[in-house]
């Protein structure tokens, strides 16, 4: 069973993503990278990552792409996507690909060389999270928040007309 | 955790090469960001997998703050993008032609 479901989201994520970076039209590719999400974030419950696949879906799904739709609907529909063989010299995509295809030879080589242990399992819940979250990593917690106050204070720096 | 780990290591993997194949081919800014989400999601598998592997929380906590970086870094690439179609009425990367080092 956990295989299967496994294999379903990771294959509708994957799927999914190609569809992002597929897409011609702007406002598809932004539905697709939900369903993305959607998917990773059951993944994330599979590894018993409880309160992450919550936040992922609240924080990406919720808060992130909504910002992104309405920037999209407002502006971003309109920049043309070429297709790949029309950009590029086909001599050029041919030495992309084996460039490509050593490299991937090697992380195959490292991925199949690659013994890990069997899975522990971690206790993802809230509680579990929030402790660690207050105790050990107080300081980068704290730090997180001066972050998006300053993310805040640079997105209405730059946003304000020089006129008003 | 009947499934190895190198199972999520290869998901990630493939995820973290399509968000960096539309980084590189994409010309709409606003879709070149949704390619750098994808990435940082990828790399939050990742994470997430080592914690569960290890058995320590702190692979979870580590996604948490990339969750939220993304959160601000989005903030800032929306506000440069909606500054750039309010210069020049497009957000398509070649017509950025201002730029001067």
């Amino acid at each position: 069973m956990e295989n299967l479901l496994f294999y379903f989201f990771s294959f509708l994520a994957i799927g999914s993503s190609l569809g992002v970076i597929l897409n011609p039209r702007p406002t598809r590719a932004l539905l697709l990278l939900v369903v993305t999400m959607v998917a990773l974030s059951a993944l994330y419950l599979l590894l018993g990552a409880f309160f992450l696949s919550i936040a992922q879906i609240i924080v990406y799904a919720g808060a992130v792409l909504v910002l992104f739709l309405f920037v999209i609907m407002l502006q971003g529909i309109e920049a043309e996507e070429l297709p790949l063989l029309t950009r590029f010299h086909p001599v050029i995509l041919v030495l992309m690909l084996l460039c490509s295809a050593v490299l991937g030879f090697f992380l195959l080589r490292v991925f199949t060389g690659f013994t890990a242990g069997a899975m522990k399992g971690v206790d993802g819940s809230l509680q579990a999270v929030g402790r660690s979250l207050f105790t050990d990593f107080l300081l980068p917690f704290e730090l997180t928040a001066i972050l998006l106050l300053l993310g805040v204070f640079a997105a209405i720096a730059l946003a304000k007309k020089e006129d008003a | 955790m009947s499934l190895p780990v190198t199972h999520y290591l290869v998901v990630s993997a493939i995820l973290f090469v399509i968000g960096l194949i539309g980084l590189l081919t994409r010309r709409n800014l606003l879709l070149i960001l949704l390619s750098i989400e994808i990435m940082l999601n990828a790399a939050n598998l990742n994470f997430i997998a080592g914690s569960a592997l290890h058995g320590h929380v702190e692979g979870q906590v580590t996604a948490f703050f990339v969750m939220v970086l993304a959160a601000a870094e989005v903030t800032i690439g929306l506000t440069i993008a909606v500054l750039l179609f309010r210069k020049q009425d497009s957000v398509d990367t070649r017509e950025i032609t201002f730029l001067k080092g």
